[in-house]
């Protein structure tokens, strides 16, 4: 079998956001950036599968410029075995998803993370399974696989649905579907000379274009109220915020 | 302008999410057409009016009481199409947000997921939508001839304007190649409300000690009307189902007013919630970093604070 895994490399989920360049651009500074957690997910799903199945290959895949490659190492260092880097900030979904599905023919299984924690899109996956004409399904919370055939949890609002579909699949995954990994030593010393190939990005014609960035409006000082006096709360919720 | 809005059928009611689409469509100035999938009474649909739906197209073959996104995809295709439409407006959720981008990969639309406010049509068409797990927002424009917005929850203010809908009823051929996976079945809470759609949401941390004492979290909810909603630790321990689980890597909730009970504010949590109008937080530790976060709070143990609160909402009704 074989397996792609794109991740897409994102700040840290304790990171402050903020804007450089008329609020144009992501500030950088300070910020620490790691695998998308919902792809780690997926990642960590693909190495049981690989290790469970003998003769998996297992590859990963991110849309992103240079400084991406220490995140991609980080993934071929818990268990992938290479990578393809396209050569490209990833401006907007269907950029993205253009990108992935130009090297993601021949695949048995490609697991995304449910959504971007930058981007927030979730769409990503279902277009990359509608130009290659396979299915694609997310939320996936929990995945296992015989054969051809995949048995699937996906998660719904209120609730959970049960699947089952035969590859090739494109999904986006989310937990409990795998505990995140945790490279190892010898993981950190192999990642070091898996093959890593850059490609450059296909020309896609943009239907989306970013005009600029916005902060959340401040919020203002939290109003205290003594614990013996709930009334309190709920007048003001009533007649101050309004929302009783 | 014209634009189709996608409503979801679900246990044969309308979806409240897919009401807020409808009167975000109208909100717009837009003449609008609604269009539902699958076995739903008249009544329901032709009431899409209220919110200002003309017409509501209406598929009901049964093959698609089961919600397979690539088949409502082919149908809301063809819809597109056949109504002329420019926009196509739906809820993102489970089923809205795969649809849409299937629609906007067989349509070459412009697809915009998130989005919280609407469109500014002054020059171009622009929206803004949530980003960073809601930490900030961009504002796109739509450059295509055809665009796709997927709305968040209170993207539109619910407005009732019209009265009834015409409801044409609109025949699919659906290859059988659309119904690409077998939902083997289908596990849902039922009675309740639904998290994502909830105007008010009660949760609950670590600092609830454990399953056991999720009890005085659901009468306050029951007596607000509100969904139960937790923390990740508590879903991780198997306190709560996972889909209860708000935050960072969890649902995203957009209530009016949402109750934290023993819950410290991490910035994980907080992700998931900063879209609420208003936030009240119930913690013993007065240096909880969720009270910097909060509208109200109060200082208090959950076992004592909670039952009282529950008693005053039922006192003050
Ligand atoms: C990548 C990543 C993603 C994450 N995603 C999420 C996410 O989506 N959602 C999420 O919630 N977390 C997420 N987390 C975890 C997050 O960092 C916190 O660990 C978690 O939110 C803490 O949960 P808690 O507040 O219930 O527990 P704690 O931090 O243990 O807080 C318990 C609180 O209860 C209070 N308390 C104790 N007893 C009482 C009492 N009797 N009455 C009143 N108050 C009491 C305490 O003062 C304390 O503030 C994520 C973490 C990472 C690294
Ligand atoms: N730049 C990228 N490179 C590779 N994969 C990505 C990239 N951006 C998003 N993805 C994948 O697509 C999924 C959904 O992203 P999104 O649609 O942006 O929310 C993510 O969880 C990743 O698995």
């Amino acid at each position: 079998m074989k397996i792609l895994v794109c991740i897409s490399c994102v700040p840290d989920t304790t990171s402050r956001i903020n804007f450089i360049d008329n609020n144009t651009k992501f500030d950088t500074s300070g910020v620490q950036f790691i695998v998308g957690p919902y792809d780690d997910y997926a990642l960590a799903r693909a190495v049981e599968i690989k290790e469970a199945n003998a003769g998996t290959t297992l590859t990963v895949l991110n849309v992103g410029l240079a400084d991406t490659e220490p995140i991609i190492r980080k993934a071929l260092a818990i268990g992938a075995d290479d990578a393809i880097r396209v050569n490209a900030e990833p401006t907007d979904s269907f950029f993205v998803a253009s990108q992935i599905a130009e090297h993601a023919k021949g695949f048995d299984l490609i697991l995304m993370g449910r959504e971007s924690i930058d981007f927030n899109s979730g769409v990503v996956h279902a277009m990359v399974g509608e130009m290659l004409g396979i299915a694609s399904f997310s939320p996936i919370m929990k995945l296992d696989i015989n054969g051809t055939t995949a048995k699937m949890a996906r998660e719904i609002e209120g609730g959970k649905e049960l699947l089952e579909a035969s590859l090739p699949l494109v999904l986006g995954c989310q937990e409990p579907i795998a505990d995140w990994k945790i490279p190892n030593m010898r993981g950190i010393m192999s990642a070091r000379t898996k093959p890593l190939k850059v490609v450059e990005p296909k020309a896609v014609n943009a239907e989306v274009k970013l005009k600029k960035f916005e902060l959340p409006a401040p919020k203002g000082a939290v109003k205290m109220i003594p614990a013996d006096n709930v009334g309190e709360l709920v007048r003001l919720l009533k007649n101050e915020a309004k929302v009783l | 302008m014209k634009v189709l809005v996608f409503v979801e059928i679900d246990d044969k009611k309308i979806r409240s999410t897919s009401l807020e689409a409808i009167a975000y469509a109208n909100a717009m100035g837009a003449d609008v057409t609604a269009i539902a999938l699958g076995s739903a009474g008249r009544a329901s649909l032709e009431a899409l009016g209220k919110y200002g739906a003309k017409k509501v197209l209406h598929a009901s073959d049964s093959k698609l009481d089961q919600p397979i996104a690539q088949a409502y995809a082919t149908v809301i295709t063809k819809a597109l199409t056949d109504e002329n439409a420019e926009v196509l407006v739906l809820a993102n959720s489970s089923l809205g947000t795969p649809v849409a981008a299937k629609v906007a990969i067989r349509t070459g639309a412009g697809l915009v997921s998130n989005v919280v406010d609407l469109p500014d049509t002054s020059s171009g068409f622009s929206v803004k939508r949530s980003i960073y797990t809601g930490k900030a927002f961009s504002v796109v424009e739509v450059t295509g001839a055809k665009k796709i917005i997927a709305i968040k929850k209170n993207a539109a203010e619910l407005k009732e304007v019209g009265g009834t809908a015409q409801v044409v009823d609109y025949p699919v051929n659906l290859p059988d190649t659309d119904f690409n996976a077998k939902i083997t079945s289908t596990e849902k809470a039922t009675g309740e409300i639904l998290l994502p759609e909830a105007d008010i949401v009660v949760s609950g941390g670590r600092g609830m000690k454990g399953p056991e004492h999720w009890g005085i979290l659901e009468e306050l909810a029951k007596e607000l009307h509100a969904a139960t909603g937790c923390s990740k630790p508590v879903s991780d321990m198997n306190w709560r189902p996972h889909h209860e689980h708000v935050g960072q890597t969890g649902v995203k909730v957009a209530p009016q007013l949402y109750i934290a009970v023993g819950i410290s504010g991490a910035i994980q949590h907080l992700a998931g919630v900063n879209s609420s109008k208003c936030i009240v937080v119930i913690n013993k530790d007065p240096e909880a970093p969720f009270f910097k976060a909060a509208d109200y709070g109060i200082v208090g143990d959950a076992f004592d604070v909670v039952p009282k609160l529950t008693a005053a909402i039922k006192a003050a009704k």
